[in-house]
């Protein structure tokens, strides 16, 4: 057989059939749901009669609306709290495993999924929700999907696709110091583009993606997404076995062994092919953020903000200018120094344990800056109680970091965390298209210890000044 | 899903590039529980001014392209969030067609699923159609799906590439689960031998 990549293997492992015109049926391991893409599926499945095939692969959790203040009160907005009582009731019916909002294994779905040892390398795993690439990190082919394709999952367990092309991104070298698996996502998305992976599945490689723990191999494949690829993928390794083993749902015993076993024939086979090949130095990498109003707008802390008018492209220059305009910069202004109002630490991307320690890393006998207001929210409730457990939040609470419980939040601002307009903010999320956090407000992109420098200086700066 | 053959309609330019799903429909419209009714959030930021009013600048509150069914933009169309309310959005509005020289892939997948056709054409081409669609209602494009053309108002024909599969489902207005559900016996024998092959693949149950 010919050489094949990671994401070959694993696409001819779920092959169910393929179609005369090339579409194939691809058999899905696990379904994640949540409760803003799934109402529609399943009246669908209701007006048609349709059992949802198999519950036992499929889970549930309520992320986007939640809010992440107090829980013991009910949830003041209303179409929130209707979009969470329905999926409430949608999960009964069809019986699918649910993690309720008041359960200490709630939190968001691309931290929960890799967390409870759903998400498993080999996997084929899909979920309404365009980062549902984060789960590649486990060596899985993980992709977002829309809603009608979210109860075809239900109905068949499969869905209908062509193969994508095959891209390898490879990082060689030690990152510096301050730079984290989030610098060197926002390099690889500057680099190539926001259209840059447009109908490829990314597979992550090279000593710097390796060198990484499992959180920062999440960061990276949950941006694939920015950069236009349908997945990202990193290949399991003992890092990711560790990782796995005794999760609360990942196989035990003998059947662990058996399935590691299975993983290691996983990895691409010297020589497969890949139809596109970047390769980027960890050494070139400084931490970086982003300046515009598209993920693919990075700049180096130390750089300055791009002139449009040396964009030779006329539509590339007026929508830079607009960029600008909406983010209140100015071309060749320095973006180190830039005051921010808000800081947010959080999301599918920077939420997990190892992201708190390196905010707390930072923020150890400092302060949040005067006029600052600045918000931690774990990707889940076991982060939470893990954070706790280390004296993390104590650290945080010291700082005057609010400390809030597990979801979305200012990510997308579906629940009360928004921006108020102009405000600007330092995020560890994933985008930053206009009205993102709130409308008119205002988003740079950064790891979660630049966002903790952000957040006691009151401004963008280089964290490398801090430790 | 309503069939797709042909469309003779007003289009839209919006010559802009990176198009999110964000800017079609933002996140606080999203706590929906119905696919209909997003028309009149769609492109809300550009189209209305904060305080709620139109901003007449914008191409879809000006006539005749508020009643455009056809709409025109530069490269990698809908990228961003996988959220279906985008489509949802702009078939609530009244768009049947999108035209860009590139799409993002959940976005373009999305549109077929609700009988909207994305036709990906170069971006010459692409600012050629935004030309006819600047003159308005007598400039109407025509979208031909069984013979595969754009159909300028001069009579001026564009063919375009369209996956065969896609299109049969677009003509007939089938649903893919219908058609993927014909071959469940296979998706039986799928599973019966991956439960054979990878017995170590664990269930899910949470009490």
């Amino acid at each position: 057989m010919a050489p094949r990549t990671l994401f070959d293997k694993i696409w001819d492992h779920h092959v169910v059939e393929t179609l005369p015109d090339g579409t194939s049926i691809l058999y899905i391991d696990r379904h994640l749901v949540h409760e803003v893409t799934s109402p529609q599926a399943f009246e669908g499945l209701r007006l048609a009669g349709r059992r949802l095939r198999h519950p036992e692969k499929t889970v549930a959790v309520v992320d986007h609306n939640v809010p992440t203040s107090d829980r013991s009160q009910p949830i003041e907005e209303e179409d929130s709290r209707n979009q969470i009582e329905t999926l409430e009731r949608n999960v009964k019916e069809f019986g699918v495993p649910y993690f309720p909002l008041l359960s200490s294994s709630q939190g968001i779905v691309h931290v929960v999924g890799p967390e409870q040892g759903i998400s498993l390398p080999g996997m084929t795993i899909v979920c309404g929700d365009s980062h549902t690439s984060t789960h590649g990190a486990m060596g899985s082919l993980a992709f977002g999907i829309g809603t009608s394709e979210v109860e075809h999952v239900m109905a068949t367990q499969t869905i209908l696709q062509r193969p994508a092309r095959n891209m390898r991104v490879t990082v060689e070298g030690t990152p510096g110091n301050g730079v984290s698996a989030k610098d060197i996502m926002l390099a690889i998305i500057g680099h190539i583009g926001t259209a840059g992976g447009t109908g490829h599945v990314i597979e992550f490689a090279g000593s710097a993606i390796r060198g990484l723990d499992m959180a920062g191999r999440m960061t990276i494949c949950n941006m694939s997404i920015e950069a236009g690829a349908r997945a990202g993928m990193v290949a399991p390794d003992d890092v990711t076995f560790e990782y796995v083993r005794n999760r609360p749902f990942a196989p035990k015993g003998d059947d662990f062994d058996k399935a590691v076993a299975y993983w290691r024939t996983l990895a691409s086979d010297e020589g497969a092919h890949f139809d596109k090949e970047i390769t980027l130095r960890a050494e070139d990498i400084a931490p970086s953020l982003t300046w515009g109003t598209s993920p693919e707008t990075v700049v180096s802390i130390t750089g300055t903000v791009p002139d449009p008018e040396q964009e030779t492209d006329e539509a590339v220059k007026v929508q830079r200018r607009r960029m600008l305009e909406y983010m209140g910069l100015e071309a060749g202004q320095t973006i180190a120094g830039v005051p921010v109002d808000v800081v947010f630490i959080g999301s599918c991307t920077n939420s997990r344990i190892e992201d708190l320690r390196a905010v707390a890393h930072v923020a150890a006998g400092r302060k949040v800056a005067e006029g600052v207001r600045a918000m931690i929210v774990p990707g889940s409730g076991l982060v939470k109680q893990q954070a706790e457990q280390e004296g993390l939040d104590k650290i945080f609470l010291d700082a005057g970091f609010e400390w809030r419980e597990a979801g979305c939040s200012m990510c997308l601002g579906m629940n009360p965390d928004r921006l108020t307009p102009q405000q600007r903010c330092a995020s560890t999320s994933n985008r930053n298209f206009e009205g993102r956090q709130g409308p008119a407000g205002r988003t740079h992109l950064l790891s979660p210890a630049m966002a903790a420098a952000a957040a006691v200086t009151g401004c963008l700066t280089d964290v490398r000044e801090l430790i | 899903m309503e069939k797709f053959t042909s469309l003779s309609a007003v289009a839209a330019a919006l010559p802009e590039a990176n198009i999110d799903t964000d800017k079609i429909i933002p996140a606080r419209f999203l706590k929906t529980t119905k696919r209909t009714g997003l028309g009149k959030h769609a492109f809300d930021s550009m189209r209305y001014h904060p305080d709620g009013t139109e901003n007449p600048d914008f191409v879809l509150n000006q006539l005749p392209w508020r009643h455009a069914e056809i709409l025109i933009t530069h490269d990698n169309l809908g990228c961003g969030s996988s959220r279906e309310h985008a489509p949802w959005a702009l078939l609530d509005f009244g768009i049947r067609c999108v035209i860009a020289p590139s799409f993002a892939d959940i976005f373009f997948n999305n549109c077929f699923k609700n009988g909207i056709l994305p036709i990906c054409l170069p971006r010459e081409l692409c600012d050629a159609l935004m030309e006819d669609a600047r003159m308005g209602s007598n400039a109407r494009l025509t979208v031909d799906l069984p013979r595969q053309v754009v159909i300028r108002p001069d009579g001026k024909e564009i063919p375009f590439e369209i996956d065969p599969f896609r299109k049969h489902m677009l003509i007939e207005g089938l649903d893919d689960i219908g058609q993927t559900l014909l071959h469940e016996k296979r998706i039986d024998t799928y599973e019966e031998q991956v439960a054979h092959d990878r017995p170590w693949v664990p269930t899910i149950s949470i009490d």
